[in-house]
């Protein structure tokens, strides 16, 4: 066992062998205690109307992806500017860190019933709602990740006379990747909680909109397919960034 | 209590004449400390001749390091002047070379790319980087060579020991060939037998560049070793209590340190920093 565990192979293998687990014990329990698939579908159940329902599935799940990417892009960009400005300026740091604290104690469900009636019930509430949840992590990685150049690193360069400009170049961005890569891992889930929270409350298509349809017709099988393309796809996004990850920085241990 | 008189103790007449390439003009520092200004250093007025390798000795809190960062350009002398070559030094001079304790490399650099970072900042090596990348390798290998690190070139910063780092450290604060190295307690963290064979190894590097060392340290032995001038510094609010020539012939080696002439200028430093 202790030789397994220090494989490869075992970070895939155990997680893999627990998800089975999980749906075997679960699909037990159904049967044992009889419970009906409107409280709790077995996942053979569950599986059925993923077959069922795939056409269904599948163009609302694309309409989540679709929204989640392009609200997540956003702020990208947003948050990474928006890091840098903080990180570089002292006065940057005291006007707007206060700021966008306080704005992110803000609960984002409470703001799509807003978005909604600026922007209607559809993608744009969403994407905006994925933006919101997902930039803040960013930008303050962002600062962090400047924030923690070794000062003397810095005045190696200065002493040399390099620029600004330079500077960063040489140090500040490679010396922030990793923070903004952890960063990323972080904001790609917290898109997708923005999307559907905003698809469940106001909007006309995507996968929260289907959850919410689903459970109204209590076709809770449907629902629970729904939320299992919704974690695949949340575990694929973040392996998609763990690979790019270990491409671009590495270095990093 | 009788003094050993090795050198004169007249702090302003230097013998040597020629045109120094530093000099301390009545510089002072003060820094704020609850509510009002508490002086640090009171006044430091000396010269540094071209190639000459000078180190600064004291109490911790004598504001040894200020001095550095006032040389460099980094944070210019608030009170008095450092002028480089008769210029008072008011912004990062450039033709520096700086290591400090902690031997900061870039992690995603090996060593051969951490070492020729000068070269890719300063002119004029800057503007002809790619074309003469070729020449400026040979360069950076024959720095490490020197260090004993030829065979590492290609490893990342956390595959070498500390010691190894501060030797890569060394080699690029040189490589540009800089007219002033300025070395803040670089070997404070290695162990007694690393720390040794770093001055033989620095002396080697500093004497194929022949520029001015500054080197500011808490160890009297490696002062002795390395220097052709101590500077003794007081305690709070400091100034040069004591300037002492080591006139050792040069390449110095492990054994001179066992010699009575060494022991003889590190017996009168020490009595100038305990007595004071």
């Amino acid at each position: 066992m202790e030789k397994f565990l220090k494989t490869k192979s075992a970070a895939f293998v155990l997680p893999f062998v627990a998800t089975v687990l999980l749906f075997v014990l679960w699909e037990l329990a159904v049967i044992i205690f009889r419970i009906p698939p409107f409280n709790l579908p077995a996942p053979t159940n569950v599986l059925n109307a993923l077959i069922n329902f795939a056409p269904q599935l599948t163009v609302n799940a694309l309409r989540t992806l679709w929204t989640t990417m392009l609200g997540f892009v956003i702020a990208v960009v947003v948050g990474v500017v928006l890091g840098f400005v903080i990180g570089y300026s002292k006065a940057a740091y005291l006007t707007l860190y206060p700021l966008l604290v306080a704005f992110n104690t803000i609960p984002k469900a409470a703001l799509v019933p807003l978005l909604a009636i600026w922007f209607g019930a559809n993608e744009i509430p969403a994407t905006l709602t994925a933006f919101l949840l997902a930039f803040f992590p960013i930008a303050v990685n962002v600062a962090l990740g400047l924030d923690t150049v070794e000062p003397e690193m810095k005045d190696v360069l200065t002493a040399l006379g390099a620029s600004q400009v330079e500077t960063f170049q040489k140090v500040g961005w490679p010396h922030t990747l990793p923070y903004i890569f952890a960063s990323l891992k972080i904001a790609a889930s917290f898109a997708f909680i923005g999307t559907v929270i905003s698809e469940s409350v106001a909007s006309n298509a995507g996968l929260g909109f289907l959850i919410v349809q689903a459970t109204a017709d209590f076709n809770v099988p449907l629902a629970f397919a729904a939320l299992l393309i919704l974690a695949l796809m949340g575990v694929l996004l973040y392996c998609f960034f763990i690979l790019v990850e270990k491409k671009v920085i590495y270095w990093a241990r | 209590m009788v003094q050993p008189r090795i050198d004169s103790m007249s702090i302003d007449s230097d013998i040597q004449g020629g045109e120094p390439l530093l000099e301390f003009d009545k510089v002072g520092l003060e820094y704020p400390f609850e509510g009002s200004m508490r002086r640090i250093i009171q006044e430091v007025s000396l010269s540094i001749q071209p190639g000459e390798f000078v180190s600064f000795v004291g109490p911790s809190g004598c504001g040894k390091t200020s001095i550095l960062r006032m040389v460099s350009g980094l944070s210019p002398a608030p009170i008095g002047e450092i002028r480089y070559r008769g210029t008072p030094i008011k912004k990062p001079l450039r033709n520096t070379g700086i290591a400090f304790q902690n031997p900061v490399m870039l992690p995603w650099r090996n060593t051969i790319d951490n070492v020729m970072l000068p070269l890719e900042i300063v002119e004029p090596y800057k503007k002809d980087f790619r074309q003469r990348k070729g020449e400026y390798v040979r360069m950076a290998q024959d720095l490490l060579a020197t260090v004993r690190l030829q065979d590492f070139q290609k490893q990342y910063p956390w595959q070498l020991s500390g010691g190894m780092r501060q030797r890569a450290s060394l080699c690029r604060s040189l490589i540009h060939s800089p007219e002033i190295l300025l070395l803040d307690e670089p070997f404070g963290a290695l162990d007694a037998f690393t720390r040794e064979e770093m001055w033989g190894m620095l002396q080697n590097l500093w004497m194929r560049v022949k520029c001015v060392g500054i080197l500011i340290t808490h160890d009297l032995r490696e002062a002795v070793f390395l220097s052709d001038t101590v500077y003794v510094m007081g305690p709070r609010p400091s100034s040069i209590i004591y300037k002492v020539k080591i006139e050792l012939p040069r390449p110095r080696t492990l054994e001179m340190e066992l010699s009575d002439e060494f022991n003889h200028y590190f017996a009168s430093i020490r009595q100038h920093i305990h007595h004071n």
